[in-house]
């Protein structure tokens, strides 16, 4: 069946360059730089990866991140924890909006 | 759990794995190293004996490479035990790392832990924690590892029972923490005990493991916060494609992305560090092999003599390493061998 997401096109995200090598280069070297130990380590930077991939809805990502996680030691406890921060904050961002709401339909109403 | 022997499975046949690897179609590891400029792997002097003790074991884990279990009845015979003792009496091997199945199951086991240690051998026992509270005879074996100074490396593949269960069975491992409490009683993995315990983290799944130190890391923090457990080191291994781990590949329809990830993170790094370089596995009935893989793959060493009665350490020095396809488990990302990462 033809779809639009292939899950074998994660392994050839390598080679974007292929249309534009400068950018491609520069992107890869930010990202690995960007998961590398620092102030945050590795282990908590991939578990805010899985928590991203879900709020941009990535299915590459969300594979890709739920693999990273599970080998750094996460439990399905801990994974599910943050998907729940996503719902959280996805949902938040659209509960907030209804202050505006609230504002707007006392200002028409009697 | 029946092990795959007892059940008939087909799976349980070393050429079966194998074919199961071969039709996959990726490039053969003997190629692979070829291209990253390797010949092919040489042995270096032996500096560790892995003797394995017998496949009988009080354990089915899911993933375990030697299919053993309670139902395997092959065990290595006294006999075959001394003309261990009489190859390292007169040999500089330094280390002898006893696996099994569970190693205190052989009746001689303790026995021969003592020779070993007349030898002035440094002595490793691969013991799966449980066995201690198997059955009365086996509740003092913290003592007599104390006694007799042995190095203690456990598998513990994670620090949640969901997790732990999963892979090694119902109950194994709250049954593992009481183990590890009691090892710690009489002063293992404690500071400055001289008293080793290592532990050994498997994944649960289709996955690699991940850095060694940052799990031991977290390993530490949370069997001493909701255990009061200590352990020396964590060593992270990568579960080899073949056996009950291959059979879950299989069942699970992982087999091919999972060994598509074994060669996208072949590490040409790791080929220099394998444990097939200094290491001689023996079988439960006396064959030498290159490792334990190769060895439950029924794949002896390259050599006009096989046995270790026969045991001529000049010509395995000159030996060609066997290596198939299961051999990326062991050169991925940071490498792996029975003594964790290796790169």
């Amino acid at each position: 069946m033809e779809t639009y997401y292939d899950p074998k096109d994660l392994k050839n995200f390598g080679k974007i360059g292929e249309f534009g090598q400068e950018l491609a280069d520069k992107f890869f070297d930010y990202y690995g730089n960007v998961f590398k130990d620092s102030a945050l380590t590795a282990r908590e930077k991939s578990l805010i990866a899985l928590a991203v991939a879900h709020a941009v809805q990535c299915p590459y990502c969300i594979d890709a991140y739920t693999s990273d996680t599970l080998e750094k030691g996460y439990t399905e406890e801990q994974l599910m924890e943050a998907v729940h921060v996503t719902t959280a904050i996805r949902g938040g961002a659209s509960l907030v909006h209804s202050v505006q709401m609230m504002k707007q339909a006392k200002k028409l109403m009697m | 759990m029946k092990s795959l022997f007892a059940s008939h499975n087909p799976l349980s046949a070393p050429d079966v794995q194998l074919d199961a690897l071969h039709k996959l179609e990726l490039i053969p590891f003997s190629e692979r190293i070829k291209s990253a400029g390797l010949e092919d792997i040489k042995p270096l002097p032996i500096s560790i004996l892995q003797v394995n003790l017998g496949k009988m074991c009080n354990q089915t884990c899911k993933h375990c490479h030697v299919d053993a279990g309670p139902d395997r009845k092959e065990i290595m015979s006294r006999e075959t035990m001394e003309q261990c003792l009489s190859v390292l009496r007169h040999s500089n091997i330094q280390t002898v790392d006893l696996t099994g199945g569970a190693p205190e199951m052989n009746p001689h086991f303790r026995w021969f832990v003592q020779e070993l240690r007349a030898l002035k051998k440094h002595v490793i026992v691969r013991c799966n924690l449980t066995i201690i509270l198997a059955n009365k005879k086996y509740h003092d074996l913290p003592h007599f590892f104390k006694a007799h100074h042995v190095e203690v490396v456990s598998s513990l593949p994670h620090f949640t029972a969901m997790r732990t269960d999963r892979q090694r069975g119902e109950g194994v491992f709250s049954k593992s923490i009481e183990a590890l409490q009691k090892l710690n009683a009489v002063g293992y993995g404690i500071v400055d005990s001289g008293l080793v315990l290592n532990l050994v983290y498997n994944p649960t799944g289709a996955i690699l493991p991940s850095d060694q130190k940052g799990l031991e890391a977290e390993f530490k923090l949370r069997l001493k916060n909701e255990f009061n457990i200590d352990f020396n080191a964590l060593f992270s291994i990568t579960n080899m494609p073949i056996s009950r781990y291959l059979e879950f590949l299989i069942d699970s329809g992982n087999l091919e992305s999972y060994m598509e990830k074994l060669v996208d993170a072949f590490n040409p790094l790791s080929v220099q560090h394998v444990m097939c370089r200094n290491t001689i596995s023996v079988g439960w009935d006396g064959t030498l092999y290159d490792c334990d893989f190769n060895q439950m793959l029924e794949l002896p060493v390259n050599t006009e003599k096989r046995n270790i009665r026969d045991f001529d350490e000049h010509a395995l020095g000159l030996r060609s390493i066997w290596v198939d396809d299961h051999c990326y488990g062991c050169t991925a990302g940071a490498g792996s061998s029975c003594g964790g990462e290796i790169a």
